[in-house]
């Protein structure tokens, strides 16, 4: 297929550049194939995230001509043969070096999430527990993320407004709609997920949709029903008025 | 260097790897009162374990009552050749059902069965249906559980973190330096056991469906730490990784794809599994279309489709095609699956294989059949432990999942790995416990062994000149993939650890350039020694056998030998620092696992009817 042209990020939380390189490139090959050519044959030190090569462990995010991607599973030939292709590391999130971005803020943040709370009495006489296929598809749904951080990259809440104080990021929705629809759980995390984990930072824009790789959707199927919880336990006036006649913890 | 400038952690017990094996082995520790540290490569929740694809294997018998753990037993050691460690094919076989049912427990949610219970699907070597899955992405869903479970047990993880070497006080282990991945900084833990969940060592091959972290790290520093390694001659070749387009080659196809029907042809359009179903398997396998139709409709008196056959006989078959001049266009077999089932079931089936397909191939599966061929995919061997605690011959060093040897023989049944993971994940945890329990003496670190590890890492960035570390490894693994491949002779392997020692000259020169801050070229070089510690004990236990038996086949020495069934090969280092190979004699087999190995499958079902019927 030819020589084609390369801009990588190349620096440190100091500064950097985008730096040229040009590359051979074989037929079918995607972008992480150039740059680990480019790092065997040119550049040695150029730091890149990757694991799997396979779309399923979600280690090299990165930003491709603006878009975020995995680079594993973005084939060179979605681009014309005369485009220099650039490539960037995440920006919501501090660099480490060259395409390399810190992420450990969204592993605080799956720690601050009340934990799976299985009700022990939905188990049979023979210690299984039923549930049934239909009952688990939306859950099994969300539970195809691939933790790659796509979504809380795009988000305008945690990109533009840099509020990671205030919201936990639509991969984290994500996971707490997993939890709160799963049949077995127990425990109630409305009230964190409106105090704690943010929900009405959303303004629905479902950029995180767009860009998820595993093609959840996850402002429709998790995000407007999770807030439709909240809204139904904090902001229905009916409830309001029945919970304050009924309710035993006023 | 001055070393009370480096970070020190003490820990009662570090886990290093953090794929499921770790996981599961840091959870058992932690929740048993011990002060654990896990430390990985990588990410958390991005180890190789989110790869597998098709299941865990266990006998929960939820689609068909039959299953037992005798049954599961009696598959593994056959599919292992009877080269399994009895007594761990044994502990696996029995306590898989309840891991998989503590997954649930711990949040996972694997497809239903239409009663509401644990779907399980068929696969290669298992006599029912016996592998609990998520669609095509079981790892994922495992390593979530273990992950989303294990943050909120008291576990401190260090992410991004490399293991350079173990320290002994003594005989025992006391700690471990690593290498922050970020920083380039080096870190001390202070321990009293290390359980290694390192994985394999196939990156040292070129065609392969591991990940840069399968460095055979763990392989390396328990042979260094003078623990013994075991039956690493026995690598296993996957039958159908990719093989088109040349940068994904190698990479899984996962045998679900032949669990929900696909069939294998030749450029011929012919199903030549059929011609290649050995003796020992005769009686199990379905011998024509018509009934391996059958089984897939459903029909509990079909016997199987010969295409699920143990890997290790796929692999040869598929192989053998290939060399005679009947493979696909890129140089593999057609794995079918698009004219046995609808369209809208493999989308539901096999999610991943058909985007896998899609994106990198540009092939959809749904309509046309894909190319496969061989990929080195797991390593049977490894480390040499006890098998009910795990631990090796030095006192304070455990293994578990891959990393360990024993449960699988010479060849490993799919799904096996999964339940393996969890099972031993949990008995060397406990191992651990036990082993910590049983101290009372203080423990040291020498100064003088850290400051030895942390100048090799270094010398490698300091030196002025040297090797390439990217083109020692690009060697590396296309002399393992020409002479230590899927058939072996004397000759190649010969051949080979010649080709090792001068790689390990080239390495002794290793130099990459830059800075210590996330420095790939580094890492690469850092992990050299550890995969020519690997190849090398591949080489020269693949040379010793001489005998054909599962994934280990040597041309020059045709098929399984009575003689050597006796033995295992054990690796380890010499006081003057050689590479020993021995011969050594097996325990005799406990009388009872014998027998039911050996039982026919009629009177093994049979046997487990009426034990259920008595209850």
């Amino acid at each position: 297929m030819g020589l084609r042209k390369f801009k990588l990020f190349r620096g440190d939380a100091d500064g950097g550049t985008m730096e040229n390189y040009s590359v051979e490139v074989d037929k079918g090959m995607v972008v992480l194939d150039v740059i680990h050519r480019i790092q065997a044959q040119q550049a040695g030190d150029l730091a890149v995230r990757w694991n799997c090569k396979a779309g399923k462990c979600g280690s090299c995010s990165v930003e491709i001509n603006g878009k975020p991607k995995l680079a594993c599973m973005t084939r060179m030939n979605e681009y014309n043969t005369d485009e220099t292709i650039s490539v960037r590391p995440l920006k919501t999130f501090p660099l480490i070096k060259d395409l390399v971005s810190d992420v450990s803020w969204n592993y605080k943040q799956n720690k601050n999430i009340t934990p799976f709370t299985p009700d022990p009495d939905k188990k049979d006489k023979n210690g299984n527990y039923v549930m049934m296929q239909e009952d688990v598809d939306r859950v099994q749904e969300f539970r195809k993320c691939i933790e790659c951080y796509l979504c809380q990259n795009v988000c305008h809440v945690l990109r533009d407004h840099e509020k990671k104080d205030e919201f936990v990021g639509p991969r984290f929705m994500i996971r707490l709609a997993s939890l709160e629809m799963h049949p077995l759980d127990n425990a109630d995390r409305i009230p964190n997920i409106k105090n704690d984990h943010g929900s009405g930072m959303c303004n629905i824009t479902r950029c995180c949709t767009d860009v998820c790789p595993e093609h959840i959707q996850i402002t429709d199927n998790g995000i407007i029903p999770l807030k439709e919880r909240v809204v139904d336990r904090y902001y229905d006036p009916f409830m309001r008025l029945f919970n304050k006649m009924f309710s035993k913890n006023k | 260097m001055n070393i009370s400038e480096i970070k020190t952690v003490e820990h009662d017990v570090i886990v290093l790897g953090a794929g499921g094996a770790g996981l599961r082995a840091a959870i058992e520790c932690s929740m048993q009162g011990l002060s654990t540290g896990l430390v990985c490569k990588s990410l958390l929740g991005k180890a190789h374990t989110v790869m597998a694809e098709g299941g865990v294997a266990a006998s929960l018998g939820n689609v068909d009552n039959r299953d037992h753990w005798k049954v599961h037993f009696r598959d593994t050691m056959r599919g292992g050749k009877f080269l399994n460690n009895w007594r761990m094919a044994e502990l696996h076989a029995r306590e898989a059902p309840a891991r998989v049912r503590e997954l649930e427990e711990w949040g996972a949610v694997f497809d239903r069965t239409k009663s509401g219970l644990i779907n399980q699907r068929n696969f290669g070597g298992h006599r029912y249906p016996r592998l609990a899955h998520v669609g095509d992405r079981t790892g994922l869903e495992i390593i979530r559980t273990l992950q989303d479970h294990g943050i909120h047990q008291g576990i401190d993880i260090y992410m991004e973190c490399t293991g350079l070497d173990l320290i002994k006080d003594g005989n025992s282990i006391s700690g471990m330096v690593g290498m922050w991945r970020d920083n380039g900084q080096f870190i001390i833990f202070k321990c009293r056991a290390i359980i290694l969940a390192t994985g394999g060592g196939g990156k040292a091959w070129k065609i392969t469906s591991n990940s840069w972290e399968y460095t055979g790290d763990g392989y390396g520093m328990a042979y260094e730490a003078g623990a013994e390694l075991m039956d690493m001659e026995f690598t296993q070749f996957h039958p159908t990784g990719m093989v088109w387009p040349p940068s994904v080659r190698g990479t899984l196809v996962t045998e679900g794809v032949r669990g929900e029907g696909g069939i294998l042809t030749n450029s011929e359009n012919k199903r030549f599994m059929y011609d290649n179903i050995p003796n020992r398997f005769a009686a199990e396998t379905a011998d024509s279309e018509e009934e391996a139709n059958r089984w897939l409709a459903g029909d509990k008196d079909a016997r199987r489709p010969p295409e699920l056959l143990t890997r290790d006989v796929v692999a040869r078959a598929i192989r053998k095609e290939v060399k005679a001049g009947r493979g696909s266009p890129h140089g593999g077999a057609f794995l079918d699956i698009a004219s046995r089932r609808s369209s809208e079931d493999i989308k539901r089936k096999l999610p991943s294989m058909y985007h896998q397909f899609k994106v990198l191939a540009e092939l959809d599966i749904t309509n046309e059949p894909m190319e496969v061929g061989p990929t080195l995919h797991y390593f049977m061997g490894g480390v040499k432990v006890d098998s009910d605690t795990q631990m090796t011959r030095v006192p304070g060093l455990f293994a578990c999942g891959e990393c360990a040897a024993g449960v699988h023989g010479a060849n490993r049944l799919g799904g096996n790995s999964l339940s393996d993971l969890l099972v031993c994940g949990k008995l060397a945890g406990t191992g651990a416990v036990d082993y910590i329990k049983s101290l009372n003496s203080n423990y040291a670190l020498n100064d003088s062994d850290v400051q030895k590890i942390i100048r090799s890492a270094t010398d490698i960035l300091n030196r002025e000149t040297g090797e390439n570390p990217y083109l020692i490894h690009e060697e590396l693994q296309e002399l393992m993939q020409n002479n230590v491949g899927i058939v072996r002779t004397d000759e190649l392997l010969s051949e080979g650890i010649n080709g090792l020692s001068a790689l390990w000259k080239k390495f002794e020169n290793v130099k990459a350039d830059g800075a210590s801050q996330f420095n790939p070229g580094w890492h690469q070089a850092i992990s050299l020694k550890n995969l020519l510690v690997t190849s090398e004990s591949v080489a020269r236990a693949a040379k010793m056998r001489e005998e054909s038996r599962g994934a280990h086949t040597r041309i020059d020495f045709e098929g399984e030998s009575d003689e050597w069934l006796k033995y295992n090969v054990v690796i380890s280092k010499s006081s003057e620092g050689k590479m020993n190979v021995e011969k050594v004699e097996r325990e005799a087999p406990d009388s009872e696992l014998k027998r039911i190995a050996q039982l026919s499958i009629e009177e093994l079902d049979k046997e487990v009817l009426s034990e259920k019927e008595r209850g």
